[in-house]
């Protein structure tokens, strides 16, 4: 019978109920934000990106096979140099210009850098693998702190260089004959970057497990029941995730110089399979004449390791909630 | 303090023990036979006692044993004899002869005593490396405590992208990047390190120089990076402390507030990573001596390599490790020495 009463349209303006100014932020958009306010990290990121790009989809838009050996244009310098001396020997063929056997710089920096990125990404993920699972079964497990750690002291004096050089040099051989030999070396030089980098990685990780594992959480996880296994795939391993991303970064930045160390010295791939460091070798003998052909992979490594270094910086920033939101 | 010093000496034996083993273990495992140059005419049975006559035919545990001993036994002995028949500085002592012509390690190569080449050699590698590491010392310290008391200023920004680059840049680019600048393109310096140059006047110790600067420069290039980062961190963390706002509130001068206040409280981890950067820079000299052509223990090292010579480079890989070791422990025991607030036992 009575009317219903109608709804106020107006509430009491004190009482209206402000929702949130915006959604709330999941931490990843926070760690994207301060991310991109550091220049260098995003530059340096860019950078990784475009090389990563180019050395992968390079070969299909630069169809020249980096071996076909052309020695009738032998010795081409590289096209810009004709700004400043134009009775240099250039073609627009080549635009980097050739080696002594005539074969296509470009194509040799695209098929190198293959080789030295696919060398220090897998390095880099297999010592992170290695680091993280020291670092966790120390960190969590009492009875195998102990020893883990004596092991990680042992192998942190070892001399790494040395090592990898007598590791590289003596089973050279036997790698090659089962696995061919860009496969082998691949295989080699990929081991024994990882099983000797992997030591600060592990450090780290045992550190912040340490600390977690006496957090509420842990304590409330393990109250129901929760197994060893899934409390450290589903509470730790997520927790840990930015030390191990900024570790990352340094491992590949040191595995991409480690294995162009190794192609410098001479006991690197073979000597028709091109990599940064080996091409750099190969040319300091006639660098007088030709000093691009130190330059350009030299650059290529150092602006490589550079970007990658700036991109650690960044993520370290960006990750480390005490400075974000700053 | 000391019963510290003392356990991590004990300490530091059996950790030297297992890497030597396991340095000789990979080596055992690698294939390749020293005999392998010897001419196919030769008869297989003699190289067979060739083989044993460079000790090879025992099993692997007795050769590592004899190893220690011709180490950590006979060299010593060698050592001691040659420091009081020889060295001036202990040379008035009466003559110890204690080496009685036991076998001392043999290079394969050269038939000779591994060590006796090595002390040949590490004149040249301390030469260059321990210099490098002094002027980049002696650079970044500056560098390092200037920008972090002017932080985010123009000098910071240009530090900090130059340590960068120190760290990105490898020594075996920056090598033949300084020989193309300054040997071929200017002729300032030679591009090759002559170690047969003797320093008996003005004018040859003016060449040593010359030909000095570039090698000490690459390998302080990246001493120069990572310190001048520790140093700052290191001065930030200070500078903002509660004793430095005292120090200033009772009205101390900026520069005594700086040098002696702050500097003197970061230079204590400083310190600590400057001992544990000596082996490193060891490491790193093998390539830069690779690029100059000095003759030092890095580029020994890889010819041994080539050569197959496992005597020479078991002992010299052990003398890296030994220096790490050595140095760790160092760097350990100055940190408490230099910290009274930190306590080992």
């Amino acid at each position: 019978m009575t009317e219903p009463v109608p709804a106020s349209p107006v509430a009491i303006d004190a009482l209206a109920d402000e929702g949130p100014l915006e959604p709330p932020r999941s931490q990843w958009v926070d760690v994207w934000q301060q991310f991109t306010r550091h220049k260098g990290a995003m530059m340096g990121g860019a950078f990784l990106v475009f090389i990563t790009l180019a050395v992968l989809v390079g070969p299909w838009i630069l169809t020249l096979d980096p071996q076909t050996l052309d020695i009738r244009n032998k010795d081409l310098r590289p096209i810009y140099t004709i700004i400043w001396d134009g009775s240099a020997k250039v073609s627009w063929a080549h635009p980097f210009g050739t080696d002594n056997l005539g074969r296509d710089q470009l194509a040799q920096m695209i098929a190198g850098g293959r080789a030295s990125m696919a060398v220090g990404w897998a390095a880099m993920v297999l010592s992170l693998l290695i680091g993280t699972a020291v670092g966790v079964v120390a960190g969590y497990f009492k009875r195998l702190d102990g020893i883990l750690m004596r092991l990680t002291d042992l192998f942190l004096s070892l001399p790494i260089l040395p090592l990898l050089l007598v590791a590289v040099t003596l089973f050279r051989q036997p790698l090659r004959a089962n696995f061919g030999p860009e496969g082998g070396m691949f295989i080699l030089i990929v081991t024994v970057i990882g099983l000797t980098s992997w030591m600060p990685t592990a450090r780290i990780v045992r550190g912040d497990i340490l600390a977690l594992k006496e957090r509420e959480f842990i304590l409330a996880a393990r109250s129901i029941g929760t197994t060893s296994g899934k409390i450290i795939r589903r509470h730790l391993l997520p927790n840990v995730l930015s030390p191990i991303m900024v570790s990352a970064t340094l491992g590949l930045a040191t595995a991409i110089i480690t294995e162009s160390a190794l192609s410098f010295l001479g006991v690197g791939f073979p000597s028709d399979y091109p990599t940064w460091g080996k091409m750099l070798a190969d040319a300091v003998p006639r660098m007088v004449d030709f000093p691009e052909r130190v330059m350009l992979p030299g650059i290529a490594i150092s602006l490589t390791v550079l970007s990658v270094n700036y991109l650690g910086d960044g993520l370290r920033d960006a990750l480390d909630p005490r400075i974000r939101g700053r | 303090m000391l019963t510290y010093t003392i356990r991590r000496l004990v300490l530091a034996v059996p950790t030297l023990l297992f890497i030597s083993f396991a340095i000789f273990m990979l080596l055992q495992l690698a294939p390749g036979d020293p005999m392998a140059q010897v001419p196919l005419t030769v008869p297989p049975e003699v190289k067979q006692q060739m083989r044993e006559a460079l000790g090879l035919g025992e099993p692997p545990l007795v050769q590592y044993w004899k190893w220690l001993v011709q180490v950590f036994w006979i060299e010593p002995q060698v050592f001691i004899d040659w420091v009081t028949r020889e060295s001036w500085l202990l040379g008035w002592l009466p003559d110890t002869q204690l080496y009685q012509n036991e076998l001392r390690v043999i290079s394969w190569q050269t038939r000779s005593p591994v060590m006796d080449i090595v002390i040949q050699r590490l004149p040249q590698t301390m030469w260059v490396v321990g210099l490098a590491y002094v002027v980049g010392v002696l650079i970044a310290l500056p560098i390092g405590v200037y920008s972090a008391y002017r932080q985010y200023s123009v000098f910071d920004q240009a530090g900090t992208f130059v340590t960068m680059i120190g760290f990105s840049i490898p020594p075996f680019f920056t090598g033949p990047l300084l020989i193309v600048i300054f040997s071929v393109s200017l002729g300032w310096f030679p591009s090759i390190y002559d170690t047969t140059h003797v320093v008996n006047d003005w004018a040859s110790f003016k060449v040593q120089l010359q030909q000095m600067v570039m090698p000490v420069m690459v390998l302080a290039l990246q001493t120069t990076a990572q310190i001048s980062r520790y140093m700052r961190a290191s001065m930030l963390d200070n500078l903002g402390a509660d004793y430095v706002r005292t120090a200033r509130a009772k009205g101390l001068s900026e520069a005594v507030v700086v040098t002696i206040h702050v500097l003197r409280n970061s230079m204590i981890p400083v310190v600590t990573v400057i001992a544990l950067g000596v082996p490193a820079i060891f490491g790193g000299a093998i390539i830069t001596e690779n690029v100059f052509k000095v003759n030092g223990i890095g580029q020994l090292l890889i010819t041994a390599l080539f050569a197959n010579d496992l005597p020479m480079v078991m002992t010299l890989t052990f003398i890296f490790a030994f220096l790490i070791v050595m140095f760790n422990l160092i760097a350990d025991v100055l940190y408490g020495v230099l910290d009274p607030r930190i306590r080992y036992d």
